[in-house]
């Protein structure tokens, strides 16, 4: 059911432009955010318009199209913004990481290596990693403008000082090539490692914060640590229950009064295929028989 | 077996049309139509259009229908559409000297050239629920009488003969477009203002109200308020001259505020202006006092931290689109970032009751 009413992939040509020049920018100055004349779009701010806006400028009617939430494909809102660009665009979609060639998510990296021939495009909700250290953006701006980063330190120093631990367990901040201290968008921080010299563009969208941020391919990211307190990317310590996976992020299901929990890959794809595959966890079946259920 | 979250697209296409029907309501009642929105209903018309920045009162109408009554869900359909939409070029600044006043009161002078002219005001009515229009009571015809064709100067003018108010410099600097650029800090006064009229009226009708409370004090008068059709006009370049290219309804506020001089300026009064669509007293007369508010760097007075000095603050957080979006996201799924924190918390527990076990 496209929607001839619209242009191909809702925007106008000339805000596809203007989104492109800031995605230019952004790749020439990794980890820079860039101002851009975010658009109303037909979903809520705060609802991944960012994402929605890069992905709608970079699409061409030959892309296949992923969207997750959360890592799962059939959440309400990955199905919502599926649906936008098959009516706006038409475009093929998939559920399955290696078919897609571009990929917008919420949350989360997908398990599988992404490759050069893809694009994964974040919802960002506040694209500034020094935010609630300093509210006011003429500050932060400035911060970054010297590299003046020692606030965010003294944040992680204190964590450690009271906890034990840097308190931040997701958008855990990077630095980008040495340089700009950069907001991942809140995937857990299990998900930072695959930031780094990933094959793949890496495209950031804020809509309502009117900003457009890019990890060109390969490029090196560093998770901000300390020597004697290394960063550690961290998961629930279990195998998922479905498909057995031992090394992907989990998210954990209650299932009855009692409190008793499983816990099963939070990318849906990388566990389908896992048990398309034969691989079964504590609680898996066949995944045959579930489908004749 | 529980399976993780499936069966989205269907509960999301059942949840749709949950929602189309209780939208209609009641199938025994008539449905509204959108021309009794639009004429019925002028004033919640007049505030989708002055924050939805589009003036169109059929569409306004369409969208309070849409959105069942939700005044700020249906300036997001408008601003939704209206982004859409081209833009084929500037109309040149409207004259509202030019006004066809409906209603225009002066808080400053008893009378003055043009006269005290009430209109349809809610003012000086007794909040008397009234039941004859619950019985589809028919209004009477109001008394009517010529309009004058004499101008309608404003009010300032005549303080401004004398130097008695600051003078607002003419500006031919073309105004940014806040829909097609990025905010940018510190904003000029055009691009303050433009926010501003956009914003949440209730957001804005707090600050100017905190500002009479002693929050950064203006000390403001209504110099005039101002409400009817003003032309539209935009240069045709293959004519060579402005046409007239329709009519649109504006309420203007301007306020008279004292001022005892700073460093930088001398004693005299200073301005504060408001302009929106339609008719729209509440939301123009608060939008001149936290103008004015927002002004005080450049006369020279000094910041006392209050909200409406702040500009940052105040131009980040107007937006009830992005307010609105920003705040109910939260209702999305965040298990992924809850999973994370849950196991921080454990293992933060863990080692806190290991801890306590030791020391005991």
């Amino acid at each position: 059911m496209t929607d001839r009413a619209y242009n191909f992939a809702y925007l106008d040509e000339q805000t596809k432009r203007m989104i492109r020049r800031a995605i230019l920018k952004g790749v020439a100055v990794p980890g820079y955010q860039v101002p851009f004349a975010s658009r109303e779009m037909p979903m809520p701010y705060g609802w991944g318009t960012g994402g929605v806006q890069v992905t709608a400028a970079c699409l061409t009617p030959e892309d296949r199209l992923k969207v997750i939430d959360q890592g799962a494909d059939d959440t309400t809102n990955a199905v919502s913004i599926r649906k936008f660009f098959q009516r706006t665009a038409d475009i093929a979609t998939t559920e399955a990481t290696s078919e897609a060639t571009l990929i917008q998510t919420r949350h989360r990296i997908p398990e599988q290596a992404l490759t050069e021939d893809q694009i994964l495009v974040y919802q960002v909700p506040i694209p500034e990693p020094l935010r609630f250290l300093e509210p006011r953006e003429t500050e932060t701006r400035k911060m970054h403008e010297l590299e003046e980063y020692g606030l965010m330190h003294v944040k992680l120093y204190e964590d450690i000082a009271r906890h034990g631990h840097i308190a931040t367990a997701y958008a855990y901040p990077v630095k980008v090539e040495g340089r700009y201290v950069m907001d991942p968008s809140p995937i857990p921080k299990f998900d930072n490692p695959k930031l780094s010299d990933s094959p793949a563009l890496q495209l950031f969208g804020a809509g309502r914060e009117q900003r457009i941020y890019a990890l060109p391919p390969y490029t090196h990211v560093v998770s901000l640590d300390f020597e004697d307190h290394p960063f550690e990317a961290s998961k629930a310590p279990h195998d998922c229950d479905l498909c057995g996976a031992s090394d992907s992020y989990l998210d954990e299901v209650i299932t009855d009064d009692r409190g008793s929990r499983m816990y099963v890959c939070s990318d849906t794809d990388h566990c389908r295929s896992r048990r398309a595959a034969g691989f079964t966890g504590r609680l898996g079946t066949p995944l045959a028989t579930e489908a004749a259920e | 077996m529980y399976v993780a979250v499936k069966g989205g697209e269907r509960a999301i296409d059942n949840a749709h049309a949950f929602l189309a029907e209780e939208r209609r309501g009641d199938m025994a009642v008539a449905e509204i139509g959108t021309d009794q929105i639009r004429e019925q209903l002028r004033l919640a018309v007049n505030r989708v259009m002055a924050e939805g920045s589009l003036y169109d009162p059929d569409l306004a109408a369409l969208a309070i229908k849409q959105a069942r009554g939700d005044l700020i869900e249906a300036v997001f359909l408008i601003r939704a559409y209206r982004t859409t939409l081209p833009r084929l070029g500037h109309a040149t600044p409207v004259e509202t000297a030019q006004m066809a006043v409906t209603r225009r009161i002066s808080a400053t002078f008893k009378d003055a050239p043009g006269g005290q002219i009430l209109g349809p005001t809610f003012d000086y009515t007794h909040r008397l629920l009234d039941f004859t229009l619950m019985a589809n009571g028919e209004a009477p015809n109001a008394p009517q009488a010529l309009t004058k064709a004499s101008p309608v100067p404003h009010i300032t003018t005549f303080l401004g003969r004398d130097g008695l108010i600051e003078a607002a410099q003419p500006d031919d600097t073309p105004p940014p477009d806040l829909t097609r650029e990025p905010m940018e800090l510190p904003a000029s006064r055009a691009t303050r203002l433009q926010a501003i009229t956009r914003g949440d009226e209730g957001f804005i009708l707090s600050l100017a109200y905190s500002t009479q409370r002693g929050y950064g004090r203006t000390h403001a008068f209504v110099g005039e308020l101002r409400i009817g059709m003003v032309e539209v006009e935009m240069d045709i370049p293959e004519l060579g001259f402005a046409i007239c290219i329709g009519e649109v309804e504006l309420t203007e506020c301007e306020t008279v505020n004292q001022f005892k001089g700073s460093k930088t300026e001398p004693p005299q009064f200073t301005r504060g202006y408001g302009l929106t669509f339609g008719q729209n007293e509440r939301k123009s007369i608060a939008m001149s006092l936290v103008d004015r508010a927002l002004r005080w760097k450049e006369l020279g007075e000094d910041f006392t931290g209050a909200p409406a000095q702040d500009e940052e603050f105040v131009l980040m957080h107007a937006d009830n689109v992005q307010a609105t979006g920003f705040l109910e996201h939260i209702k999305l799924p965040h298990y992924v970032d809850f999973q994370s924190e849950l196991e921080l918390i454990r293992k933060l527990r863990a080692e806190a009751m290991a801890q306590n076990e030791a020391a005991e």
